[in-house]
């Protein structure tokens, strides 16, 4: 991978890396009496492994001029690999923090294996490690194509997606360490969180030179999802991250903000994480895999730009239903339920255009189980999207908020959602970037449909069951006037729940790792035999997986 | 500089309602006017084309 940058760039990497590793030479020294130490250790051996690797070939020979003929694919393929390591290891975990809730003795005596450190490693790891992974591989591959362009250097994208990592991986190392400023979904600390604004900053500005270079006039409404995605979660994290640390040499900061404006802030920034993060993204990738796939334009390319403007612009006002029955005032809380319900109608447009999208190729749908991924994904979109308008309603919120159905509610949305559209990307993506007529084993991506469709749906029943109960038993009151049930009754009455929502969790996992395992096989499977003309041989793809 | 709160409400109830009319007004104008049907209608039969390689 080395090879394909210029010389010049080789130098540039050089010298990045020793400058983490210093940094983290310096995180290390100055947090001697703190957990920063740990972290500090790590950059340090991080920026040294990247150090050494761009050593082996620095003095290789120079990428040759026709390079500037094809597509930089090479850090695509890296960012699909880390998102499938990411998925596996990360739904391990999430299957792990299940289990807790039924057996609590599953954290064997260890600090580090508490309910509290290890969820936010699952959380932060499928969302961002995962689905982040996923998003930049995947944004790289459609500005490329539908833009024409070649990205314009070979060392930014690089260093966005290996930043990236690295922040990921010390954003989970230190859950486990116990640092977090306890926001949720933003729980890494200051250190690591100024890192990710040089990188997404980085990540922006190379999307737009891409764009710059494009020559389609036009920018396809894919490109606008992923730069509304790329753009508000560049604001997002650094206003609500604004904190300060209690020294340079603790990684513990306090946040800015103060009571409530904290708490609205921290909603605005956590509903927005969903709303640009896990939905703006993924509609990009929606909104070109789909067709490719399908074979078939987009159903209402208008349809595409209303709803683009719709989702960006009502989201942002949404984040407040969150705080219903709190010190937020009133008409705030109204404000954010009565944009809640608006968001239905862009949101059930994009899932709406999708499925009129597969009118008329409803026969590839039955035959292609990786169409199949990205149908079930648009209808879970529309699923999820609607129980969200509903559970934004106050009085609605009253019996659902705190309980188990908003879990089931965000694992619709990120299992059957995103989970799903980003598995049927991949398995578009992987045989044509390595040149492969079709993936390893078409029988493999059936199994991984269905054992993740059975593992979505086991979920979010559980769950659905368990959270509505516990809604009706904290608000059930006896004929004096008591609470009915103690929280320790309703807990017991979650038992067999927790239980099936385990095993929902793990047939996902199970069919995260066989997806993992087919797109590894591909990858080693000797290339193709027959000089592949153009992108993914999309007849020789869809007939396989039929046959 | 003193905001009071209700100084808040009153601008954001006015000129966040009109803002965003003005912005729906602005996408609509975009979306449905004549001269822009043919750029989308291209964009959207081009992605379909699978010749993979950046033109120059």
């Amino acid at each position: 991978m080395i090879l394909t940058l210029t010389e010049a760039e080789r130098q540039i990497a050089l010298g990045i890396s020793v400058a983490v590793a210093l940094g983290g030479l310096v995180l290390a020294a100055a947090g001697t009496q703190d957990t920063m130490e740990v972290h500090g250790w790590l950059i340090l051996v991080f920026g040294a492994i990247c150090a050494v690797v761009v050593i082996r070939d620095l003095w290789g020979p120079e990428p040759p001029r026709s390079r500037l003929e094809s597509y930089y694919d090479e850090p695509i393929k890296a960012g699909i690999i880390a998102s499938m390591a990411w998925a596996v290891v990360a739904m391990f975990v999430g299957v792990w923090v299940a289990a807790l809730l039924a057996f609590p003795d599953l954290t064997f005596d260890g600090a580090w294996a508490s309910f509290g450190r290890l969820r936010p490693v699952h959380t932060s790891g499928v969302i961002f490690g995962f689905g982040g992974n996923a998003l930049i591989a995947t944004s790289l591959h459609v500005v490329q194509r539908t833009s024409r362009a070649r990205l314009p250097d070979q060392l930014s994208p690089w260093f966005v997606l290996v930043g990236y990592n690295l922040f990921c991986i010390l954003a989970a190392s230190g859950y486990l360490l116990g640092v977090t400023q306890s926001k949720e979904y933003a729980e890494a600390e200051w250190y690591a969180d100024i890192w990710l604004v040089i990188v997404w900053v980085t990540y922006f500005v190379l999307y737009i030179r891409t764009l710059a270079r494009r020559k389609e006039p036009h920018i396809y409404v894919a490109n606008w999802y992923f730069m509304a995605f790329i753009l508000v979660v560049a604001i997002l994290h650094i206003i609500n991250n604004l904190a300060v640390p209690v020294s340079l040499g603790h990684a513990k900061s306090y946040t800015i903000w103060s009571g409530v404006q904290d708490a609205m802030v921290q909603w605005w920034y956590g509903h927005n994480a969903v709303a640009f993060f896990l939905t703006a993204g993924f509609l990009g990738m929606l909104y070109y895999y789909l067709p490719i796939r399908a074979q078939r334009p987009i159903f209402s390319y208008r349809l595409s730009i209303l709803s683009f403007w719709g989702i960006t612009f009502f989201y942002m006002w949404a984040g407040s239903h969150h705080l219903h029955y709190t010190a937020l005032p009133h008409w705030v809380q109204t404000l954010g339920m009565t944009f809640s319900v608006m968001l239905l109608v862009p949101s059930w447009a994009s899932a709406g255009n999708a499925l009129l999208t597969l009118n008329g190729a409803w026969h590839r749908v039955r035959d292609d189980a990786t169409l199949r991924f990205m149908m079930v994904a648009a209808v879970f979109y529309g699923i999820s999207t609607f129980e969200g308008s509903f559970l934004a309603i106050r009085p609605v919120n009253s019996l659902s908020h705190y309980t188990d159905w908003t879990v089931g509610h965000v694992h619709a949305g990120a299992l059957g959602w995103v989970a799903l559209i980003t598995f049927g990307s991949f398995y578009t993506l992987v045989p044509s970037l390595w040149k492969r007529e079709t993936m390893y084993s078409p029988a493999l991506v059936e199994w991984h449909f269905w054992l993740s469709l059975a593992g979505t749906l086991i979920y979010i029943f559980a769950m659905w069951n368990s959270g509505i109960i516990q809604g009706l038993m904290w608000r059930t009151y006896t004929e004096e006037g008591t609470l009915a049930y103690s929280f320790l009754d309703s807990l017991r009455a979650m038992y067999p729940y927790y239980i099936s929502r385990t095993l929902g969790g793990l047939l996902f996992l199970i069919g995260a790792a066989i997806g993992a395992y087919n797109m590894w096989r591909t990858i080693r499977a000797a290339p193709s035999s027959a000089p592949v003309e153009g992108d993914v041989p999309l007849n020789a793809a869809t007939a396989v997986a039929r046959g | 500089m003193d905001i009071s709160h209700d100084a808040l409400v009153a601008f954001s109830k006015s000129w966040g309602l009109f803002y965003l009319i003005g912005l729906m007004i602005g996408v609509l104008i975009y979306t449905f006017r004549p001269s822009n049907r043919k750029k989308f209608d291209r964009a959207k039969q081009s992605v379909l084309d699978q010749d993979d390689k950046p033109w120059t």
